[in-house]
């Protein structure tokens, strides 16, 4: 259709920042990228809350940071660290002018200079057992798609791809590639050989990549949070559901895969959910026995 | 034709299970990451009762920062059972850690001869407040973090000294149920006799803890690991517990959360400590 690459090299960056201190984490990334930068991919992605930690509290507030600075501190470590073009992806918390997000954003970096190619703000805040998102941030109001030099993507932060709904209108929408950054709390030790937690995100995340035929960047951060130890396990699934590649969930690190991109239409082709699901959507959506508001309302920030 | 018929029985009550090494490599992990990437230091301080949370811990101290890095401290009092110095040298000669014996009789007499009346609850607190003293101090004189070594069964029933044995910054084995914990010392390799012998706070001639609790540590761990979950006391009975064996656990926990938390302080402010003020633990 295109002349788009058929291949995206994609190399995740499992941190494991030191909590709160965004300078020395964003240094230790830069070190990761002058690692990279001998052989650089695409696309980097890093994980959700990436260079601050997850469990912030209050201290988000001091951390949170304008989307283009954030942007441009990747874009300048990067060139910093010898890297010429990529695109970057990475989870932070964002301060729009006092109105604070979970959020992931996806920078186009090229030549020393960065754009912005889209700002997820996390729509699921988990609020319930150990997770206090919502006391702290405002959750974002759309989930948008857009436009890479390696075709449609959208970012769902952690939770959001946890509800099979959210994946299901990304890839309606258009994506073939889900950038998943993620901060998940390991926890069941009932289980065989890997926390249960480990286990149920990959089971969900395989069926998101095999109902519509995406692939799954999921980019999980690593670390210890007062006892609660972030399970890590960056991965990479095609849209057949395999997991091409899967890191341990205790050590930062860095994944490497190459992606065939031409992959998402052949999925597509053999198990055609997707465009089945396009006759019906209407008719799944539109069901006024379905809890949704009748008229459009005002939201900020959609 | 007869089908053949799949089903899932109802299974008796179990205690909760664990992955040994799964569990293992988690606490490792974290033991590294709060003593030596957090807080920059390299050894760790713990008391060695001769019992098999210890011993784990010890076990886990020694696997996260080398047995050379790992200090056990022995602190009999005039009444414990002489076994439980013998026990806990075995776990010593197993790691080949280091290993000193402080008596506290003195100390804890000390104050008691003003206190003669004073009964054995009193008499065991004071036991195991004086022990927290002794461990800070070697902790300060080693520069060493002090390690916790209290399970979840025992912090969920309340059976501890507050700010005593829960006391120390960090704590392994502080979400393991106690039927965890002895599977774990299996995997770890804990000596046999401190798995098989009847858990006792030492604080008193012949005691042990399930006699204390009433309760066998098996059949409080089931309830419990339910009773966390949310399951109503009618749901308990209908899954095999006795409704009488069901109050004696729920009521232990529910008369014991004040112990699991920091002292109630009064607020006065909109920004009262950890309630307005909120930062974490490693901010």
């Amino acid at each position: 259709m295109s002349e788009r690459p058929a291949r995206l090299r994609v190399a995740l960056l499992q941190t494991k920042p030191a909590k709160g201190q965004y300078a020395r984490n964003l240094a230790e990334a830069g070190e990761a990228f002058a690692q990279l930068a001998a052989d650089p991919p695409d696309l980097i992605v890093l994980p959700e809350a990436a260079l601050t930690g997850y469990f912030l509290e209050g201290a988000v507030y001091d951390l949170a940071l304008p989307a283009a600075r954030f942007a441009h501190d990747l874009a300048r470590t990067w060139t910093e660290a010898g890297g010429e073009r990529v695109d970057i992806a990475a989870g932070f918390f964002e301060n729009d002018a006092g109105t604070y997000y979970n959020s992931g954003i996806y920078v186009e970096v090229d030549g020393g200079r960065e754009r912005i190619a889209h700002v997820h703000r996390k729509m699921f805040l988990p609020t319930y057992g150990v997770f206090d998102e919502e006391r702290f941030l405002s959750r974002g109001h759309k989930l948008g798609v857009f436009e890479t030099r390696f075709g449609t993507m959208a970012i769902l932060v952690c939770e959001d791809s946890c509800h099979a709904i959210v994946p299901t209108i990304a890839a309606i929408k258009g994506a073939r590639i889900l950038i998943v950054p993620s901060a998940s709390p390991g926890r069941g030790i009932e289980c065989d050989g890997e926390l249960e937690s480990i286990v149920r995100w990959r089971e969900m995340l395989r069926v998101a990549a095999i109902e519509h035929g995406v692939y799954i960047i999921y980019a999980g951060l690593t670390g210890f949070e007062g006892g609660k130890g972030m399970t890590g396990s960056s991965s990479v699934i095609d849209p057949f559901g395999h997991i091409l590649v899967q890191a341990p969930a205790a050590e930062a690190c860095i994944v490497r895969a190459d992606l065939d991109l031409r992959e998402v239409d052949l999925a597509r082709a053999g198990l055609p959910l997707l465009g089945d699901l396009h006759g019906a959507l209407g008719d799944l959506l539109l069901d006024d026995e379905l809890p949704l508001p009748q008229k459009r309302y005002d939201a900020p920030n959609r | 034709m007869t089908l053949p018929i799949v089903e899932r029985l109802a299974a008796a009550p179990a205690p909760p299970g664990i992955d040994p090494a799964v569990t293992t490599e988690w606490l490792v992990a974290f033991l590294r990451d709060e003593l030596l990437e957090r807080r920059g230091i390299t050894r760790a301080v713990l008391g060695l009762s001769g019992g098999v949370d210890s011993a784990v811990t010890a076990f886990l101290c020694a696997r996260a920062l080398g047995p050379e890095n790992v200090y056990a401290i022995r602190m009999p009092y005039k009444t414990s059972h002489p076994s439980s110095l013998r026990d806990a040298q075995l776990v010593v000669d197993a790691l080949a850690i280091s290993c000193r014996t402080i008596e506290i009789s003195d100390a804890v007499d000390g104050y008691l001869q003003f206190e003669p009346d004073a009964g054995a609850r009193r008499r065991g607190n004071v036991m195991a407040r004086t022990r927290m003293v002794v461990l800070f101090d070697q902790s300060a004189k080693l520069d060493a973090l002090p390690i916790g070594t209290g399970n979840k069964t025992e912090r969920l029933l309340g059976y501890f000294t507050w700010h005593a044995d829960d006391t120390p910054p960090v704590n392994p084995i502080g979400d393991l149920f106690k039927s965890q914990i002895w599977e774990l010392a299996r995997y770890l390799g804990v000596p046999q006799r401190l798995i098989e012998k009847a858990p006792t706070a030492d604080l008193q001639a012949d005691q042990t803890d399930e006699a204390d609790l009433g309760i066998s540590y098996a059949r409080a761990d089931a309830i419990l690991e339910q009773l966390l979950v949310g399951y109503s006391d009618a749901q308990l009975v209908d899954r095999g517990f006795a409704a009488g064996e069901i109050a004696l656990v729920r009521g232990r926990v529910d008369s014991t959360h004040w112990k699991r938390h920091l002292p109630t302080t009064a607020m006065l402010s909109n920004t009262a400590i950890n309630e307005f003020y909120l930062r974490p633990v490693d901010y």
